[in-house]
């Protein structure tokens, strides 16, 4: 059985005493590039949903940019919504693979790990995705020369 | 995208989908089960590299629990307990209250 999260949501929000369903992003095409060079000389990074940087408020994150070297050993993820009665996120490799990664550049599956890992915030807001922290992170990626963004939601 | 909301995934529109049938929280697979996460995270560079076509959707073979064959655990996220409605209600009076706060001080984006 596949939760359906969108009905899930909805009727929590809803028992919440929310008045408007909230309207999911529809979009009659889905970009798409194929790759044009081999896995192993793709150099890859990730988009992640867990925090770094808890200390700033959740409704004004924006999408950042951070050394992979940097990347904290444990990520702040109370705030975000994910399923705590069954699971936990003390372990960083189940949201945060880094270690799995980076022995994939040494195995040469990859070509190599980008410079830079991405955070995007989990925004109600369409717009501010689709005009600010979107672009942010595709422009970052473009300087990194990035050939593979995995986005990992929590 | 590694994931686990396909619905959401599918609504919206994801150019790659490595579907992994896994709570939200551990995308990856069950926490130190290194090599679920190695597997999954295989799997998607090679759906990266191969796939053809927007939309393309695979889904890795893993169960969170196999001793749970009913899946118990997948009632869990966000269940609404029908015994306690203004529990739910509370929250949302909260949650209200918190944004009109947050709103007050500025901590908004624009």
């Amino acid at each position: 059985m596949k939760i359906r999260y969108i009905d899930r949501t909805r009727d929590y929000y809803r028992a919440q005493g929310f008045k408007a369903d909230y309207a999911w992003s529809t979009n009659d095409e889905t970009p798409f590039t194929p790759l044009t060079k081999p896995l192993s000389e793709c150099t890859v990074t990730f988009v992640t949903t867990a925090v770094v940087e808890s200390d700033i408020p959740k409704p004004i994150r924006t999408a950042q940019h951070y050394d992979f070297a940097s990347a904290p050993a444990q990520f702040f993820t109370e705030e975000l919504s994910w399923d705590k009665v069954t699971t936990h996120t003390r372990d960083r490799s189940s949201y945060f693979p880094i270690e799995v990664l980076r022995s994939l550049e040494e195995e040469g599956v990859i070509g190599n790990i980008a410079s830079r890992f991405h955070f995007v915030p989990t925004e109600y807001s369409q717009r501010l995705t689709i005009d600010q922290d979107a672009p942010a992170i595709a422009d970052a990626c473009t300087e990194d020369e990035v050939d593979i963004a995995i986005l990992i939601p929590l | 995208m590694i994931g686990a909301a396909l619905d959401i995934l599918e609504q919206c529109g994801t150019p790659r989908v490595l579907y992994n049938d896994m709570p939200l929280g551990n995308p990856l697979g069950k926490p130190f089960d290194r090599s679920m996460h190695e597997a999954t995270l295989r799997a998607a560079l090679v759906l990266a590299a191969e796939a053809v076509a927007a939309g393309q959707v695979v889904e890795t073979p893993y169960v969170w629990d196999a001793l749970d064959e009913g899946e118990a655990w997948k009632k869990h996220f966000m269940w609404i307990d029908p015994n306690d409605p203004h529990k739910y209600l509370q929250m949302g009076e909260e949650n209200r209250s918190k944004r009109l706060e947050n709103k007050a001080k500025g901590l908004f984006r624009s």
